[in-house]
């Protein structure tokens, strides 16, 4: 692990004790429905779920029990029924760049059917914020909050939920492409980790970003964890300015890969800083790419959610 | 009812239309249930299906097969691959317990990316 992952890690387990201190904190106290349990609502959630249970309609109806979380729901208007607790902790984990959030568990109990004109009540509290996890999404922290839902005092339910709470990976995992997209026809994704992540983030940001080791300043490409001439772990960065030469090619004509579009060349690139890197040659007929062609460097979008730094050649 | 009995699939069209409006019947204004745009902003490449939504389509299998009279007594689900739109999602079951009139009923949606939804659902099953 280098220097810079043990920071990392120590500075993600003193940001975990933080968030720790709000568990049993209370998440919503007193909170009301805004609606009472109502036929009207009840029939559009059961037209958008397609569900024609004669027990949700008619004099006798009850409302389809999954609703339960849709009655505390704050709607556009938002909650006014959060506690501070609540919202310190959502500020906490904003702040610290974990700004999206996505649900992915819910249990609930039901004790008893709501009705229409039942009135819904509800507390809530934090029961557990997770250590800092990487998924695909992205790297975040998972909030549990317990629910107990009540109709004109009774209680009627209760209603678990997690979340996680997370900063947006560079890319989406390859689960998360788009469907229709995903039948084999998109670039391979690069495999981003924690020696790599900052080269990453350079592309993203338009910068080809190359190691330099901190204790002998020699060049490193590609990311390694540490320094193949002096073995220290620790690192900096500098920007390629952008120019290099074909240090060596191929063209590629067979197999054809999926979302590659042979015959293609693929060329080791010299960079100005001396480092090389392997990249694809653009501007340029694959037969007319030549060792020691002078390129830049320019950076092509390949689909939605990836771009890749590429060398433009200039013929003659 | 018995142990290790299986419930018909039901596939689930996953339309935009599905998406929007089931996060709009249960209340859930969160951009990404909706806004295609920002969804992408924020790492995913569409809209994708809210959980309240998931939690409805899940009671709903349940109770289809086990008719009007079934009353829900719990359902517990975990999300996994989004559901996006333009996929399908078959939700199938297989009971795993049987005490009395409760039923418990193991539910698993899968769509073109993976199981978007796995759970367990119970129910007392009218005598």
């Amino acid at each position: 692990m280098t220097a810079d992952a043990t920071g990392a890690a120590e500075e993600a387990a003193r940001f975990h004790t933080l968030l720790a201190a709000f568990e049993g904190q209370p998440a919503a106290v007193a909170g009301h429905g805004k609606d009472a349990v109502n036929e009207p609502m009840i029939r559009h959630w059961c037209e958008a779920m397609g569900d024609t249970n004669p027990a949700y309609t008619g004099p006798d109806a009850i409302a389809p029990p999954t609703m339960l979380q849709a009655w505390t729901m704050g709607g556009l208007s938002g909650h006014s029924d959060r506690t501070s607790a609540q919202d310190e902790l959502f500020a906490l984990l904003d702040g610290a760049g974990f700004t999206s959030v996505v649900a992915t568990d819910c249990e609930q109990e039901y004790l008893r059917p709501l009705r229409p004109g039942d009135t819904i009540t509800f507390d809530a509290v934090i029961e557990s914020v997770s250590p800092r996890k990487t998924t695909k999404l992205g790297t975040g922290h998972f909030v549990t909050t317990r629910m107990d839902v009540r109709a004109g005092g009774e209680s009627v339910g209760t209603h678990r939920f997690r979340i996680l709470k997370y900063a947006p990976a560079r890319r989406p995992a390859k689960q998360a492409e788009p469907v229709g997209r995903k039948t084999g026809v998109q670039r391979p994704r690069p495999v981003v980790n924690r020696d790599n992540q900052g080269f990453w983030d350079g592309v993203r940001d338009h910068r080809l970003l190359i190691q330099r080791c901190t204790s002998c300043a020699t060049l490193r490409f590609p990311w390694l964890p540490g320094c193949n001439t002096c073995a220290s772990p620790d690192w900096d960065t500098v920007e390629a300015c952008g120019d290099g030469t074909v240090f060596s090619y191929v063209v590629m004509h067979h197999p054809p890969f999926p979302a590659f579009d042979p015959p293609y060349a693929v060329a080791l690139v010299e960079l100005a800083e001396g480092v090389r890197m392997i990249s694809n040659i653009t501007g340029v007929p694959y037969d007319k790419v030549r060792i020691g062609m002078p390129v830049r460097l320019e950076f092509q979008r390949v689909d939605d959610d990836l771009e890749l730094p590429v060398f433009r050649g200039s013929e003659g | 009812m018995n142990v290790g009995d299986t419930l018909p699939p039901l596939e689930i069209a996953v339309t935009r239309t599905l998406i929007v409006a089931g996060a709009i019947a249960s209340r859930d204004y969160q951009d990404v249930h909706h806004d295609a745009a920002l969804a992408r902003k924020k790492g995913s490449p569409d809209i994708f299906m809210n959980i309240l939504t998931t939690n409805g389509l899940v009671g709903r299998y349940v109770t289809d097969h086990l008719g009007p009279r079934a009353v829900l007594r719990k359902v517990a689900i975990r999300l996994g691959a989004p559901n996006y739109p333009g996929d399908t999602m078959t939700l199938t079951g297989t009971v795993t317990a049987v005490l009395g009139s409760s039923v418990e009923i193991r539910v698993v949606g899968a769509n073109g990316i993976g199981h978007h939804v796995s759970g367990t659902v119970v129910a007392e099953v009218a005598a």
